[in-house]
């Protein structure tokens, strides 16, 4: 009997020790055995949202619903562009353009009328799209100086200046270029309208083109053929078509935050690319300034009281002229009749 | 110097808005401008946090760096703070700001927004301290004054956390080690490049 109590007693020993060790080892990991429930487990997770949207947005009390966006590291990639990369592609295009137009001007000179002045002279731009030229002309300086002075104004003026005096003038830089943009709105859009017949492609544009619309030959009769417009105009034409209507869409989406469903995120695109285009149109108009003024003898003249000397007309646009010789468009090869004679 | 930062332990907010009441007071602050506002994410579902969110104050800050007019400035406890008087309204700092913190007293189209207002840190602005202008301008100066800002002050559960950066980590870490989770400092990282490892 002694022999089995004692045999039991050790059985019941050996099963409680276990019972304990066991106990032990599970406890161990555990020490807080009572929390059961991890309220972090599934709660949101910073990282996890950036990484899922790149932005976060909850719902908040206030009527501001962009505020409900309380993160959106995305504005850094802008501030990269704004601060690094625009500025390269504005002084790359700008000055580029600038070296460029320099370099042309010390290697060719201005380009002459070669048979010297005629003294008759031919209408080449009737008031109206004068007028017009004109007003897109300034608005595009004011638009153009007052959009640089965004990009560059800071880097270059505010330590000379002085803060207050720069910050005035950005003051009412930014109101010019907010409210001068309808001008040059209308502008773009009466230019699109007036001069869109001139400026289909024709077969002319092609020789035009291949020899580099003669800017590069130095000898007589080396004008390459063209209508009202040559290829280059064209060129420039549609590319202030196109590059202005880029321009008013993006302007307008800054001019209108948030209007239509816009977010930070859209804005800072619209941001992005209007400085881009921006950049380029200023390079393309400088061109384009040379051309019309330095650069070639008698062109400037065709904007100032709308009519050109017929020398100049005749080496430039040489069926043009002839088709004004004619006094009436011709429908002959390539020719494109202006209106319908009304006889 | 201390570098002052805000700190919002998401697992104590319960979205009660004393913080962007207590601002609002404080900096008698126009309608239509929240310089502190509680978002909640994933409302009504399991997991559900509110974060107060302002401006952080970010270590090179993107604000100032995009201000076409150099009109921010860094104090001496790293508080980003701007110059109304310069500001031009031009919007860029709302585009750069990773955390929505600069405001418009004006509906901005047209480019009207008028001057930009942001959360202070309750450092008021380059008036002199506590003068009357620069409370018109920016509200209170309470850090000139030896208090810290009033948000953090109110939290009723002592979410919001403002002060030395060292200070607040600390108390964060304490925090989590001892109930045993946290969900992170929201926007350190964005703001600061760090986070708090606990």
């Amino acid at each position: 009997m002694a022999k089995l109590t004692s045999r039991i007693r050790t059985i019941f020993g050996v099963l409680a020790l276990t019972l304990l060790l066991a106990c032990t080892a599970t406890l161990a990991p555990h020490p807080v055995s009572a929390q059961q429930v991890n309220p972090t487990e599934d709660s949101v997770k910073e990282q996890q949202l950036l990484d899922q949207l790149r932005v976060i947005r909850g719902r908040g009390t206030i009527p501001d619903v962009t505020s409900y966006t309380i993160e959106h590291p995305a504005g850094r990639d802008w501030r990269q562009f704004r601060t690094v990369t625009l500025k390269w592609i504005g002084a790359v295009t700008i000055l580029g353009m600038l070296a460029v137009l320099i370099v042309f001007y010390l290697i060719r000179g201005r380009i002459p009328i070669e048979e010297g002045r005629s003294g008759r002279t031919v209408v080449r731009f009737n008031g109206f799209e004068r007028f017009v030229h004109w007003t897109t002309a300034a608005a595009f300086i004011v638009l153009a100086i007052t959009g640089l002075n965004i990009t560059f104004g800071r880097i270059l003026f505010v330590s000379s200046a002085g803060s207050e005096t720069f910050s005035t003038w950005s003051q009412w830089a930014k109101y010019a270029h907010n409210f001068i943009s309808f001008a040059f709105t209308l502008g773009v859009l009466l230019m699109f309208l007036i001069w869109i017949a001139g400026n289909f492609p024709t077969k002319a544009d092609f020789q035009w083109l291949a020899r580099a619309g003669g800017l590069f030959g130095k000898t007589r009769g080396e004008h390459p053929p063209a209508w009202r417009f040559n290829a280059g105009q064209k060129l420039l034409y549609w590319a202030v078509v196109f590059g202005g209507i880029a321009m008013i869409v993006t302007g307008y989406m800054l001019l209108f935050p948030f209007w239509g469903g816009l977010t930070v995120g859209n804005m800072e695109l619209a941001l992005i690319f209007h400085a881009i285009v921006g950049m380029l149109f200023i390079a393309l108009i400088l061109a384009h300034i040379y051309l019309g003024t330095v650069g070639m003898e008698g062109a400037l003249e065709s904007m100032v009281d709308g009519t050109v000397d017929c020398n100049w007309a005749k080496e430039h646009h040489p069926l043009w002229f002839k088709e004004q010789l004619e006094g009436r468009p011709q429908d002959t090869a390539g020719g494109r009749p202006l209106a319908t004679p009304a006889e | 110097m201390a570098r002052m930062k805000f700190l919002c332990d998401a697992d104590r907010c319960i979205e009660c808005n004393a913080c962007v009441t207590a601002c609002k007071n404080e900096h008698e602050v126009p309608w239509g401008i929240n310089r502190r506002r509680v978002v909640t994410l994933r409302d009504g579902e399991p997991g559900e946090r509110s974060v107060s969110m302002a401006c952080m104050h970010c270590t090179d800050a993107p604000c100032a760096a995009v201000c076409p007019v150099n009109c921010f400035y860094t104090t001496a406890d790293a508080v980003v703070l701007h110059n109304k008087d310069l500001c031009i309204g031009c919007g860029y700092c709302f585009y750069a700001c990773p955390f929505g913190a600069p405001q418009y007293p004006k509906l901005g189209n047209f480019g009207s927004r008028g001057k930009m207002d942001k959360c202070t840190f309750c450092a008021g602005g380059p008036e002199a301290d506590g003068s009357k202008e620069e409370y018109e301008k920016y509200g209170a100066n309470r850090l000139a004054e030896g208090k810290l800002p009033l948000c953090a002050e109110m939290c009723s559960t002592k979410s919001l956390l403002a002060g030395d950066s060292d200070v607040i980590a600390q108390i964060y870490k304490e925090r989590v080690s001892k109930r045993g989770y946290g969900s992170g400092a929201w926007g350190w990282q964005t703001a600061y490049r760090e986070s708090i490892s606990t």
